[in-house]
């Protein structure tokens, strides 16, 4: 079958360890592993030989276990970490040809800065949580080679309206501001460069449901109106349910089912994905 | 590929692995669907009817067996072979779905739901605003409602929500699953005018019915399910 239409991300074979390995757990059957990590040397076999597609103005899903690798498999496709080994191609850049993870650190920031939009699964990763909240939206506009102040503030309160953070509090800084807040300005920011791109870690973990449920309605509306292609980290079925067209399925580092969002819900498959349904029932 | 849909031999099972157990829900299902065709399903509670449709609308993966529907974008396919961007494409365009409990998208109004189903269609928002309130009209759903939840709506309500959404797509082929098991008689005529007018339109369907004396006059063929097998067709 031909493919009718081209993947924005492709990520191939991606590995990330923690940890030099050892000749027991770099055994293609290693013994040694207790769940994702050596027993004799300590490393931690964060993501094992994860692959995907992304598609354009899709929504992917992806659910795992506390600890299974969702924070690091971002982590790794923001170049927030070193990638141990693997491929990642964006359709968009050089046409899909170079892999990311060979670019240079400069065009790895070309990269972040005008292809990727991210939020951290904790604000304070993704904010400069003193700086005021337009400031952290220009600091990104500025990275993305914007210089003008006029057209950066008219931008900034734009996108934090959008959010639903007052404009008059633009000049405050997240700290002062509630979880789900801190949040949105999160949003704000990873979507200030227009990224056709967006990495989403856990955007809801930790908020009140009302809060939740502000932020995704505004995911979703993005979706629609903006058709941003989006990866959705959330141990929460709920969200997924209500946001990914497709889901994949993490345990132990590795991608253990993938599918429609409806086909794992409704017919999963591996144990831990029966067990994770069912828990939910 | 002479008809839309043509399933063979489908069969489909469930293994719940913290039960240690296997459930045999349909097997050796044979269904011919003809353009335009509209073939009725009937069977007791727990006999497998509801399986087969999910089966074709891929939100459940068979073990064995072939469902062929001719794909207008992709000619004939094999539902069981097809990627899960391509079931979802045909979602978007050709194959619609009634499901049998009223699911409704969470926190996605009356009005966004219709009118994102016709932007998935390809139309301007301009458009597609304006098509979806001439839409709501029709299928009767007061004005009042058209921003608000419908998980707030009664079952009738949602349940025409859902035929609306299903049918703004003119689908090629339309999946329904009981469309008129909890509605009143009154309700029950409105849809099955609604299913007359998709027939009309050049819609093939395949349902679901409990009650299939009512839609009798306009079945073309019907199945009887008993314990995941098709017993008499007529
Ligand atoms: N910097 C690090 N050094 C060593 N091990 C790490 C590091 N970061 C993560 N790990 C390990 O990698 C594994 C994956 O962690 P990760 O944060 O990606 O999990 P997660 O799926 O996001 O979990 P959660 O749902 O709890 O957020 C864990 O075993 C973790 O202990
Ligand atoms: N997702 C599922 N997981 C496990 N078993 C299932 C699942 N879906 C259906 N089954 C089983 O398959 C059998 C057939 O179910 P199905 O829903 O197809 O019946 P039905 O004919 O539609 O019944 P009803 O008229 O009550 O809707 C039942 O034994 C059911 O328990
Ligand atoms: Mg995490
Ligand atoms: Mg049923
Ligand atoms: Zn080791």
């Amino acid at each position: 079958m031909t493919e009718f239409e081209v993947p924005v991300l492709s990520i191939k074979n991606l590995n990330k360890q923690f940890g030099p390995g050892c000749d027991h757990c770099r055994n293609p059957e290693p013994l040694t592993l207790i769940k994702n990590y050596c027993s004799v040397c300590g490393t931690v076999y964060a993501c094992r030989d994860v692959s995907f597609d992304v598609y354009p103005g899709e929504v992917l899903g992806i659910v795992g276990e506390s600890g299974s690798g969702k924070s690091t498999l971002m982590q790794c496709l923001y170049f927030d970490q070193e990638t141990t080994s693997g491929e990642a191609y964006i359709s968009s850049y050089q046409n899909g040809l170079n892999n990311l993870f060979e670019e240079s650190s400069q065009q790895k920031r070309y990269i972040r800065n005008h292809l990727m939009g991210k939020v951290y699964q904790n604000p304070l990763s993704g904010l400069r949580i003193d700086f005021s909240s337009i400031g952290n939206i220009a600091e990104k506009l500025i990275a993305a080679g914007s210089r003008n102040v006029g057209m950066m503030e008219d931008r900034g309160s734009e996108l934090l309206s959008k959010v639903n953070i007052p404009v008059h509090r633009r000049k405050e800084a997240p700290k002062n501001f509630s979880g789900g807040m801190q949040q949105r300005v999160q949003i704000a920011k990873a979507l200030s460069n227009q990224p056709p791109i967006l990495l989403l870690d856990e955007v809801t973990t930790g908020l009140d449901l009302s809060v939740q449920a502000s932020v995704l309605d505004l995911i979703k509306s993005l979706q629609r109106e903006m058709n941003i292609s989006i990866v959705l980290v959330s141990h929460d079925l709920g969200v997924i349910r209500m946001l990914a067209d497709r889901t994949l399925v993490m345990l132990e580092g590795q991608v253990i089912e993938q599918g429609l969002t409806d086909q794992i819900l409704e017919d999963p498959q591996a144990p831990f994905t029966q067990s994770l349904v069912h828990s939910l029932l | 590929m002479e008809n839309l849909l043509e399933i063979r031999e489908l069969s489909k099972s469930f293994t719940l692995h913290n039960l240690g157990k296997n459930v045999h829900a349909v097997s050796g299902i044979d269904i011919r669907l003809g353009e335009g065709d509209f073939v009725g399903i009937t069977g007791k509670s727990g006999s497998g009817k509801s399986t087969i449709l999910k089966c074709i609308f891929g939100t459940y993966r068979l073990q064995q067996g072939s469902i062929w529907y001719n794909s207008k974008k992709f000619g004939p396919l094999n539902i069981a072979e097809a990627t899960n961007r391509q079931m979802i494409y045909l979602r978007k365009h050709e194959i619609g779905y009634v499901s049998q409990f009223l699911t409704v998208m969470p926190r996605t109004t009356a009005r966004q739901l219709v009118k994102q189903a016709i932007v998935e269609m390809g139309r301007d928002q301009v458009h597609a605003e304006k098509e979806t309130e001439q839409i709501l009209s029709h299928f009767e759903l007061d004005p009042e409602l058209w921003d608000s939840y419908p998980a707030t709506f009664s079952g009738g309500e949602k349940l025409r929500l859902n035929i609306a959404r299903a049918m703004v797509k003119k689908p090629r082929l339309l999946l329904l699953d009981e469309p008129t098991a909890s509605l009143d008689y009154e309700s029950k005529i409105k849809v099955k005018i609604l299913i007359e007018q998709l027939m009309h339109g050049g819609t093939s369907m395949l349902g679901i019915f409990h009650d299939l004396e009512f839609m009798n006059n306009l079945c073309d063929r019907e199945y009887n399910m008993q314990n995941g097998v098709f017993t008499l067709s007529h």
